[in-house]
């Protein structure tokens, strides 16, 4: 071989140029998705076949079906034989499977709820919306505990008043170091709790007497229940769990030991024993006399169980955070605090977005369990249904509806959270 | 070792005062049993340009990670800026706001812009007013050179960029000590030099420096002294000139004849 010049100079640099026909676009998703080799032909094949079978037999039953009725022989009467289904059963009972037994006349309350809990979540979950309108997401939970369960109105406004309590005592005490003003707001919200706050309502309520006609728990059911209980035990348990998880990280052994305990307990029970010592072994330990509502009771457990889970997809995310991000948080002279708000928790929450909502989701489908402790949610209620002589025998068309509708409040959780997932992406160019 | 910096370096600002920055009194580090730093004596004064080297393992970032207590010491006195450190955590938190500190793998945040990454010190530390701490932080992002970047995520940038913006918030903090852990270790062959040029920029300004690196060539543009570490201890500390063309101790020539080979 004889020596040659290696040496190579590009006169002129390449455009880039367009990919050739056939890899991008439908043809190519077609020929590597459906129809790759033999056996994939086949399974594309065969799963067609059986989706068209489905939908055949089932579309008639759903195509035939009687919306007017008023029980299940007028159906089968009206349907002649054929198949169908018998929706009139929801026509004729929607409403209490949303309302369970709620007075007829104050439906407009909680639906009034229904929609102004929308307009508060609107600026929690879209940054677009006005900041202002925060401050009615603070108020909302006051606002629809008014409307749902009537009574008066200056109860929600004194609970209100101890936040603002230990708010002040909390902005006064700042001076004298963080600790001791967390203490001193903690010691005189509960102070003006137990001291003053029935006192101011009682008051209140005589010289200006707003209320609204008191409905109680036992006529709450359906999908309101589910709500009731699903919602706030989602509210509460997201910041309770994010402290729950800071303190199982905490180097402060008793606050590690306390937080652990918790979480291990709690995971380690079924959330139906809780619900039944809710419903039965509450009563022992509280006073006698004491009337604590069954649904505050219930929440307290659902929210207890579901920040336990929390906790621990929370630290999930916490330890899959580098070391590095901590460093350059206490580098920059971040308190712990400061860093945990501005540089930690966003990220590790961003990390666990699928663990939560997989947690918010199953929460709410667990709501369905309160069933065993005489709570009329919306299986409870079909039960019910079912046990009177016109809807004899029906199952699917309930079950489709129940179904249907917690399908569509999961669903919109699932898909929000891979909307914020999009919109939370940063590393992208 | 040839000096492959072509930065004429402007050194009619870089004095050294008499004013004590660091003072490290016989500090001891273990970890577990570990003995990882042995009796360091250091004084820093203000001004002054501090490389340190040594082989890996031999506690040089474990040394200035001391200096604003990412590690802690176990025994002896670490002051800076006339603060002594101990388990105080307000003097901690005062210490580190005087204190920059640039990392090895940047360690930007990715969740927030680079405008954002530099203003949030400053925002909830110094408590200086947004308006403010954005001029500032655009005035140091002009500085390393990427103001065009600012409202972008960084991980939208290369990592010369990246090193040269968490540069930039440790300025923002108008810091008085500067730290820099192997600043251009886990860079591009490429970007080592724009992030070579920031600091030699901010040496020429006064800034007072302590840099683990083994950039050399920096060293010898700019350090006005070099220390020389190995198995947790100072084994030499000299002049740049003297360091490198005439090495006391034996174990610093085998260091400089392994790096500079090739």
């Amino acid at each position: 071989m004889s020596e040659r010049n290696l040496a190579f100079v590009r006169g002129e640099m390449l455009p880039a140029r367009e990919p050739p026909s056939g890899q991008t676009g439908l043809l190519k998703l077609l020929r590597e998705s459906f129809f790759k080799d033999w056996l994939s032909a086949l399974l594309t094949v065969t799963s067609l076949i059986v989706l068209i079978w489905i939908a055949r037999s089932v579309s008639p039953w759903l195509i035939d079906s009687v919306w007017n009725a008023n029980s299940l022989s007028e159906c089968r009467q009206i349907l002649g034989g054929a198949e169908g289904a018998c929706f009139a059963v929801i026509r004729d009972r929607w409403t209490q499977l949303l309302f369970g037994f709620y007075p007829p006349t104050q439906y407009w309350r909680p639906v009034l709820a229904f929609v102004l809990m929308l307009i508060a979540l609107a600026p929690i979950l879209f940054p677009p919306v006005p900041r202002r309108l925060l401050w009615f997401s603070a108020a909302f939970p006051g606002l629809a505990y008014c409307l749902i369960w009537g009574g008066t109105l200056w109860l929600p406004f004194s609970a209100y008043a101890v936040f603002a309590v230990g708010a002040i005592v909390l902005g006064l005490a700042t001076r004298l170091g963080s600790g001791v003003a967390i203490v001193l707001a903690l010691a005189s919200a509960l102070a003006w709790w137990i001291f003053v706050s029935g006192s101011v309502t009682t008051v209140l309520t005589q010289l200006l007497p707003l209320a609204l006609a008191p409905v109680t728990s036992r006529e709450m059911g359906g999908f309101l229940l589910s709500i009731v209980i699903g919602v706030t035990g989602i509210s509460l348990s997201l910041p309770l769990g994010i402290v729950l998880a800071l303190g199982r990280r905490s180097k402060m052994p008793l606050v590690k030991t306390i937080s652990v305990m918790f979480i291990e307990f709690i995971r380690g029970v079924p959330l139906i024993t809780l619900l039944f010592t809710a419903s039965l072994l509450l009563n022992y330990f509280l006073p006698p006399g004491t009337n604590f509502d069954l649904i505050l009771r219930v929440i307290i457990m659902v929210t207890l169980f579901a920040t336990a889970y929390m906790a621990e997809v929370i630290r999930g995310g916490l330890a899959a955070l580098p070391r590095g991000q901590y460093e350059a948080a206490e580098a920059l002279g971040l308190d712990y605090w400061k860093a945990q708000r501005l540089v930690i928790m966003p990220q590790a929450l961003k990390i666990s977005i699928p663990g939560i909502v997989n947690s918010f989701i199953g929460l709410f489908k667990d709501t369905t369990l309160v069933v065993f402790i005489g709570l009329l949610d919306p299986i409870a209620l079909s039960n019910s249904i079912r046990a009177t002589t016109a809807w004899q025998g029906i199952y699917w068309e309930l079950f489709i509806f129940i179904g249907g509708l917690f399908f569509l409040f999961c669903f919109s959780m699932s898909r929000y959270s891979m909307h914020l997932e999009r919109r939370l992406k940063t590393d992208q160019h | 070792m040839e000096l492959n910096l072509e930065t004429e370096i402007d050194r009619s600002r870089m004095r050294v005062s008499d004013q004590v920055a660091i003072r490290i009194e016989d500090m001891n580090k273990w970890y577990g049993n570990y003995h990882a730093l042995r009796d360091i004596n250091l004084t820093v004064r203000r001004g002054e340009r501090i490389v340190i080297a040594g082989p890996s393992g031999s506690g040089k970032s474990t040394m200035i990670r001391c200096i604003n207590r990412l590690e802690e010491h176990q025994a002896g006195k670490v002051v800076v800026d006339g603060i002594e450190l101990s388990s105080d955590l307000k003097n901690i938190d005062k210490v580190r706001s005087e204190v920059g500190m640039v990392f090895q793998h940047f360690n930007l945040f990715p969740h927030l812009t680079i405008l954002e990454n530099c203003t949030l010190a400053p925002i909830w530390v110094r408590e200086i007013p947004r308006k403010e701490a954005i001029e500032t932080a655009m005035h140091f992002l002009e500085k390393v050179k990427i103001p065009e970047q600012a409202r972008k995520y960084p991980g939208q940038l290369s990592g010369g960029q990246q090193q040269r913006v968490a540069i930039a918030r440790s300025l923002c903090m108008k810091p008085k000590i500067m730290l820099f852990d192997e600043p251009t270790s886990a860079l591009d062959p490429e970007m080592i030099k724009e992030v070579l040029d920031t600091m030699i920029e901010l040496a020429e300004e006064g800034m007072t420096m302590l840099c683990v690196t083994h950039e050399m060539g920096f060293a010898q543009a700019v350090a006005n002294r070099v220390i020389f570490m190995d198995q947790g201890q100072i084994v030499e500390e000299n002049n740049p000139q003297d360091f490198f063309h005439n090495p006391q101790s034996e174990r610093t020539r085998l260091f400089l004849s392994q790096i500079l080979r090739h």
